[in-house]
């Protein structure tokens, strides 16, 4: 139902689009069924000049078309806690061994974002740091230490069905594996300040190929004037 | 002039108010700023929440067509600048919730109803309610002042959150900040001394006869959503006055960097910013509940139930809020927590639904405009009450959270709470507050014209937000993934139907300056309804009742087998050796 709207692209975004989806059946069975009873009652019982009737709504037979329904709302709530926990675990309480770790840091008014170099670690000299533009490798784990400069902002890659805050004062850790290479939008989804709604970015979702020579680029710049090509944080705006 | 019961307590004082008022020769100024009568105390909060409501839908104008149609200028307002944008989004979120609804549902109708519904003359506590007023007219002016101060008005989101809100290196508005704190407290201390009043009024002042349980609805869910408020309020008011503290004395409660924390303020806010959904409601599904029996002719199904739910459904709503922080750096373990609790909420709130739905069953069914609004409620929160699962169930928020997903959710609540039962209400009790009868033809107008492009409002935002778009964006061609076509196409037509909807509502004040110069005479009781208010004359003259009433029965014995009437009213003495063991 998502997928129809915006790309899936994490090893994740499917089971969150599947609890929306049951969320979406069992709720719009109610709604459906409550509407029909409520329009069916209103056509049904409109004023041909009858006397209407005196139900107290006390004695057990009435209140059985209360209860039963009341008790299979809460079965459908059953299933619907347990189905969207399970995807909670799974996404923020759970933490796969990582394959590689980003850095984000969200600051008024952009992103910016340090990837390891060609030594696979993040605190080293090699590290490539940009603005606006985070790339990534297909089918690898990433873990994310987000942070933030000043106020709050929250870290969202829609096409992951990914979103956190990054609070002030605090490292929060998160993960995600893309499944298929391509360029999406990166959010902040927490208004933050005047410039909330221009601070953006792009993740590269690439193949093995393609970053490494991404990578290569960026290392030989690095080599050459000791630091990262120039980036311009609001490019293409 | 007769008194309702012993019960009734500081009569001396409420007295003495009345008889200032009755004998004395007042100005206008004193007549109307200045009066302890709780219906033109009603009147001045219809009023002032019109007012806002205005100015609230003034806001929605400007920032909507800057959606529509990106850095054009707008006609009547000029351009809108990512700083106006903010400013114009956070206080129509304030100025919607805090100055329109709250005022109007449960000030306006709590004031109006309490008193004429429990058969007494006034509130307990007059000059208090004057003075709930006042402090709210004053918390008006403040926040509106913020729009004429240097570096203009907050522009941090209704919700605050700081340290954005704490620090004006970050909000840049070091003026706007602090009076848009100082505005919502001011508002919190009114409508706490309101609150006051409701509960002790329809505690202490009942008629002889009136038990809790032969109460109205509306009666039993503005006390509880007063309840609700005053025991929600005091943490939020503490977090405030942190909150001007961290703003101008320096001190670090929410500032990580001087060992406070910023997460600490959203759990006082949303402690607060829950159960405060509920207190908006309660009084709706109030108002609604009044309606929907007369226009049934129908008994209420399981009348003692719906209180129950209301009951449950309040309870509950302290231990949901942080379903607004799934994402915001809690421990991700509190998030199934709270996942539990908000959708289980749904089981209360499904079944007063249901009870309100079998009400309708057996009825005697006519559609006049106050049963349109009635049912349109019903039909329309429908909306907003499933699609809440969504934003409650952990798994599923990650995604929708601080999209317009959650944005359309909760217009489907609060537009059938703070509009679609408001007019409800005010097409329904019209006739008692003026005397006259408002235009049913340009009433249906009005309603059809309003309900159509509502929905052609908000259902085209559930896609934008499943589709990503994120909220209090002042210009979505900065996302690439958002600037499409087909999505600015939706965001057009939003914006055209609230064209359409704000058009549909000069018809309405058409209708009610009509019906007020030249509306038919309605009498006491056209409805032929049972509750007290139409025991009086229409309107109620000053001290409500000319001889106080005595109540027999529940408020709904509509239909009832043993009359040939199909309408009981509460105050008529039974039938000689009929018996009174008709209790609702």
């Amino acid at each position: 139902m998502i997928s129809s709207l915006i790309e899936s692209l994490s090893t994740y975004s499917e089971s969150v689009d599947n609890v929306i989806l049951l969320i979406a059946v069992l709720v719009g069975f109610w709604f459906l069924a409550c509407e029909a009873v409520f329009f069916w009652f209103i056509w049904k019982f409109r004023d041909r000049g009858q006397k209407a009737m005196y139900i107290e709504g006390t004695k057990k037979e009435e209140k059985k078309f209360i209860n039963i329904p009341h008790m299979l709302v809460l079965v459908c709530d059953i299933v619907i806690i347990i189905m969207a926990i399970r995807v909670w675990v799974d996404v923020k309480q759970t933490l796969p061994p990582a394959d590689a770790t980003i850095g984000v840091h969200g600051q008024q008014w952009s992103w910016t974002f340090k990837h390891p170099g060609p030594d696979s670690k993040l605190g080293t000299a090699d590290d490539i740091d940009t603005a606006h533009d985070l790339h990534v490798e297909v089918g690898k784990t990433y873990h994310f230490k987000l942070t933030s400069e000043d106020v709050m902002h929250s870290f969202s890659v829609p096409v992951f069905r990914l979103k956190q805050d990054a609070v002030p004062g605090r490292e929060i850790t998160g993960w995600f594996k893309a499944t298929a290479p391509g360029e999406y939008d990166i959010q902040c989804a927490e208004m933050c300040g005047i410039g909330h709604g221009i601070m953006g970015g792009r993740i590269h979702i690439e193949t093995a190929a393609q970053h490494a020579s991404w990578m290569a680029k960026q290392a030989s710049s690095i080599a050459a004037t000791g630091d990262a090509p120039p980036v311009v944080a609001l490019e293409g705006k | 002039m007769a008194q309702p019961a012993t019960e009734h307590v500081d009569d001396a004082s409420a007295h003495a108010q009345h008889d200032d008022h009755a004998h004395g020769k007042q100005s206008a100024w004193t007549k109307y700023m200045w009066s302890t009568d709780h219906k033109v105390i009603c009147m001045q909060y219809l009023i002032t929440g019109a007012i806002m409501a205005v100015i609230g839908g003034y806001f929605a104008y400007a920032f909507r067509m800057q959606l529509a149609f990106p850095a054009q200028s707008v006609p009547g307002f000029g351009l809108v600048t990512p700083h106006m944008y903010n400013s114009l989004v956070t206080n129509h979120g304030t100025i919607m919730i805090f100055w329109v609804a709250m005022p109007v549902l449960i000030a306006a109708f709590g004031n109006y109803l309490i008193p004429l519904m429990c058969g007494c003359d006034d509130m307990v506590f007059p000059r208090l309610n004057r003075l709930s007023f006042q402090i709210f007219l004053l918390s008006a002016v403040v926040l509106m002042a913020a729009f004429f101060v240097e570096n203009g008005a907050f522009g941090g989101a209704w919700t605050a959150y700081p340290p954005l809100s704490a620090n004006s290196a970050y909000n840049l508005t070091p003026s706007g900040q602090t009076l848009w704190v100082v505005a919502v407290a001011l508002e919190f201390v009114a409508f706490l001394l309101g609150g006051i009043n409701f509960v002790t009024t329809a505690m202490n002042s009942r008629a002889p006869g009136l038990t809790m349980w032969r109460l109205p609805l509306v009666v039993w869910m503005i006390v509880l959503a007063s309840i609700m408020f005053m025991a929600s309020v005091g943490p939020l008011v503490a977090g405030a006055v942190m909150l001007l503290f961290d703003q101008l004395a320096g001190t670090g409660f929410y500032d990580p960097a001087r060992g406070g924390d910023p997460v600490l303020w959203q759990h006082l806010f949303w402690f607060f910013g829950h159960p405060e959904v509920y207190v908006v409601l309660l009084p709706a599904m109030g108002i609604i509940g009044e309606i929907i029996p007369v226009f049934a002719r129908k008994k209420f199904f399981a009348y003692k139930v719906v209180v129950y739910t209301a009951i449950a459904t309040g309870l509950l709503s302290f231990f949901v809020w942080a379903h607004h922080q799934f994402i915001s750096g809690i421990d991700p373990r509190m998030a199934n927590v709270f996942t539990v609790t908000t959708v289980i909420i749904s089981v209360p709130l499904a079944e007063m639904c249901f009870l309100y739905i079998a009400t309708l069953y057996g009825g005697k069914i006519t559609l006049p405009t106050p049963m349109l609004w009635a049912l349109a409620f019903m039909a329309e929160f429908l909306i907003g009450g499933v699609t809440g699962i969504f934003c409650g169930a952990s798994g599923s928020d990650l995604y929708f959270h601080d999209t317009y997903f959650v944005l359309a959710h909760f217009h489907y609540t609060f537009f059938p709470i703070a509009v679609i039962a408001v007019f409800a209400g005010i097409t329904y009790w019209f006739p008692k507050m003026t005397g006259k009868f408002m235009s049913e033809r340009l009433g249906k107008i009005h309603f059809w014209g309003t309900i159509i492009s509502y929905n052609v409002i908000f259902l085209p935002l559930f896609v934008l937000g499943a589709a990503g778009q994120h909220r209090r964006i002042y210009n979505y061609n900065h996302f690439p993934d958002l600037a499409v076509p087909w999505m600015q196409n939706l965001r057009i037509l939003a914006t055209v139907a609230f064209l359409v909807l704000l058009a549909f509502q000069l018809v309405f004040i058409w209708n009610l300056v009509q019906s007020l110069s030249k509306g038919k005479p309605a009498g006491k009781n056209p409805y032929n309804a049972n509750t007290l208010e139409w025991a009086t004359e229409s309107p109620p003259g000053h001290g409500n009742f000319a001889t106080m009433p005595t109540v027999y029965r529940g408020p709904y014995e509509y239909s009832h087998p043993d009359r040939e009437d199909d309408w009981w009213p509460q105050h008529e003495p039974p039938a000689e050796n009929a018996g009174d063991g008709e209790d609702a």
